[in-house]
């Protein structure tokens, strides 16, 4: 099976139809089983409870059960709300969740566009989710909406630095900004010699490991960072007013960006889809590939939803300071250190 | 090669409408967040006009900073002042202003296509290829160094002149 995907190369439109089925079904996948695994039953088991059990073996398929209620509501919109954008606002957040599953490599050949901008594109598209969630918040004409999307614009720009910040280390050691260049430089790597698990960037980005983590889980407005959607203050915040398949949209686009967040951790940090002792260019990588990286994917995503389900809210003066005062900084000083040895070594 | 760029240039006509289209949207918009949505699709545009260019560096630092910073401090700016939803009679200015802009905005039209014009002329531009990354910051950190340097310079003066004003105690 292998050497014929190989040698598969099709023409240019029908790889472009290709990759964008490839994408349509990959983004709401993803988020199922993130939304599945995590949300319904390890936060359950978390907690001492049971987690769905009717639909489907133990409760699996209720999530899909839910999309289809969703499907099946009716499309409501507020009083005075500004109709266009409000329709349009979970496209726009919907939109940057999908551009953002165009960079991230599955192999070496496995990849929507291995762009030569790679990682600076990724931190680009995942800012325009912001857009959305303004639009969102103005346009339900409700204040608590209005609030939420304030509080929402304020976090993501406050930790969209840290994010870029801590990316900039890792780009430091691979010297390239292209996502494959990047597990290619780790899977070439050695610790001390060693090259059984190449040098994923972990080892000495540890401190960018970090703070990378923490600034996705506030990009997802995740608790602890969950103060735009805080259901106990704002209800829930820019949310409040959509109901159906818009609101499946938000779903389903916070959990696939929980995704491929969680995958751009695994190329920066944890090596990608590369198996070191295997050539990179094997053929085995059309099928090991994507299993190495969903593996990966799921450990990192344990560690965001673990954090998620553990701890309590910040307050949002907490917030802020976290980011301005402690993690800007950091990251900063991981960049100036990464530079000194990267020059010296 | 032909084809390629025959659908290039259908492309970048489409864009360029879209982009006219938005900044007029821009400034004849009764809503002020209408207006700034508009904005989007005009910086969308440029950035996807710099894709066609074959410059993807220019267009991601487009995406990231434009519409990924600057248009959300707009939209957050709006939302704090003035957040209200239909149409806002007092935004439209009286007709100096109006025809003042206009004469502006033909003026710059005229220079940009002339200074165009006589740049380039009737050359024609050959096969784009991609530019890497990587020769975008080897041409800043050699040739264009002294220019990169002093605009950071000035950025770095212009931020603290926005702390030193901001800052009342």
């Amino acid at each position: 099976m292998t050497p014929l995907l190989a040698a598969f190369a099709p023409p240019y439109w029908l790889s472009t139809v290709i990759k964008v089925l490839v994408i349509g079904a990959v983004v709401p996948t993803t988020a199922l089983i993130l939304g599945v695994v995590f949300l319904f039953k390890i936060m359950s088991w978390m907690q001492s409870r049971l987690g769905p059990q009717e639909a489907g073996p133990r409760g699996t398929l209720q999530l899909l059960a839910d999309g289809v209620k969703f499907l099946q509501k009716e499309d409501i919109s507020p009083n005075g709300a500004d109709l266009w954008v409000f329709k349009a606002a979970p496209l726009v957040v919907l939109a940057s969740t999908l551009l953002l599953y165009v960079a991230l490599p599955s192999s070496l050949h496995l990849v929507v566009e291995d762009l030569d901008v790679g990682v600076f594109y990724v931190l680009a598209v995942s800012s325009l989710s912001v857009i959305g969630v303004l639009m969102a918040g103005w346009a339900s004409n409700n204040k608590y909406s209005l609030m939420g999307a304030l509080r929402a614009a304020g976090q993501l720009i406050a930790y969209e630095l840290p994010m870029v910040l801590a990316v900039v280390g890792v780009v430091i050691q691979a010297g390239t900004m292209s996502l494959n260049g990047i597990v290619l430089s780790q899977n070439d790597g050695a610790v001390f010699g060693i090259t059984a698990i190449g040098n994923p960037f972990i080892l000495t980005q540890f401190i960018g490991f970090f703070i990378f983590i923490a600034a996705v889980q506030a990009e997802l407005t995740q608790p602890p960072f969950d103060m735009p959607v805080a259901e106990s203050e704002i209800v829930s915040g820019y949310q409040v007013e959509y109901t159906g398949f818009r609101f499946l949209i938000f779903f389903l686009a916070e959990f696939a960006t929980a995704f491929v967040f969680a995958g751009i951790a695994v190329v920066l940090f944890l090596g990608g889809w590369a198996v070191p002792w295997l050539p990179v260019d094997s053929d085995w990588y059309y099928v090991l590939g994507p299993a190495v990286l969903f593996g990966k994917v799921m450990a990192v995503a344990f560690l965001i939803f673990w954090v998620r389900f553990t701890y309590p809210r910040l307050r949002e003066d907490q917030l802020q300071s976290f980011a301005w005062k402690f993690l800007i900084p950091l990251a900063l000083l991981n960049i100036v250190v990464t530079a000194v040895l990267k020059v010296v070594l | 090669m032909l084809a390629l760029l025959v659908a290039q240039n259908i492309a970048f006509y489409v864009i360029a409408a879209l982009i006219v289209f938005g900044a007029i949207r821009v400034v004849t918009c009764k809503n002020l967040m209408h207006a700034a949505l508009w904005l989007v699709v005009v910086l969308a545009g440029v950035a996807a006009q710099y894709i066609l260019l074959a410059a993807e560096f220019v267009a991601v630092t487009q995406v990231l900073v434009y519409l990924g910073a600057i248009i959300v401090l707009f939209l957050f700016g709006i939302m704090l002042t003035r957040a209200k939803t239909g149409t806002d009679e007092d935004l439209d200015n009286g007709t100096i202003p109006k025809v003042g802009a206009g004469v502006i905005g033909v003026a710059m039209l005229g220079l940009l296509g002339y200074s165009l014009w006589d740049g380039f002329g009737d050359q024609e531009i050959g096969d784009l290829l991609v530019q890497r990354t990587a020769e975008v910051s080897d041409s800043i950190f050699s040739t264009y160094l002294l220019p990169f340097e002093v605009i950071s310079v000035l950025l770095l003066a212009a931020l603290i002149g926005a702390i030193v004003l901001a800052r009342r105690d």
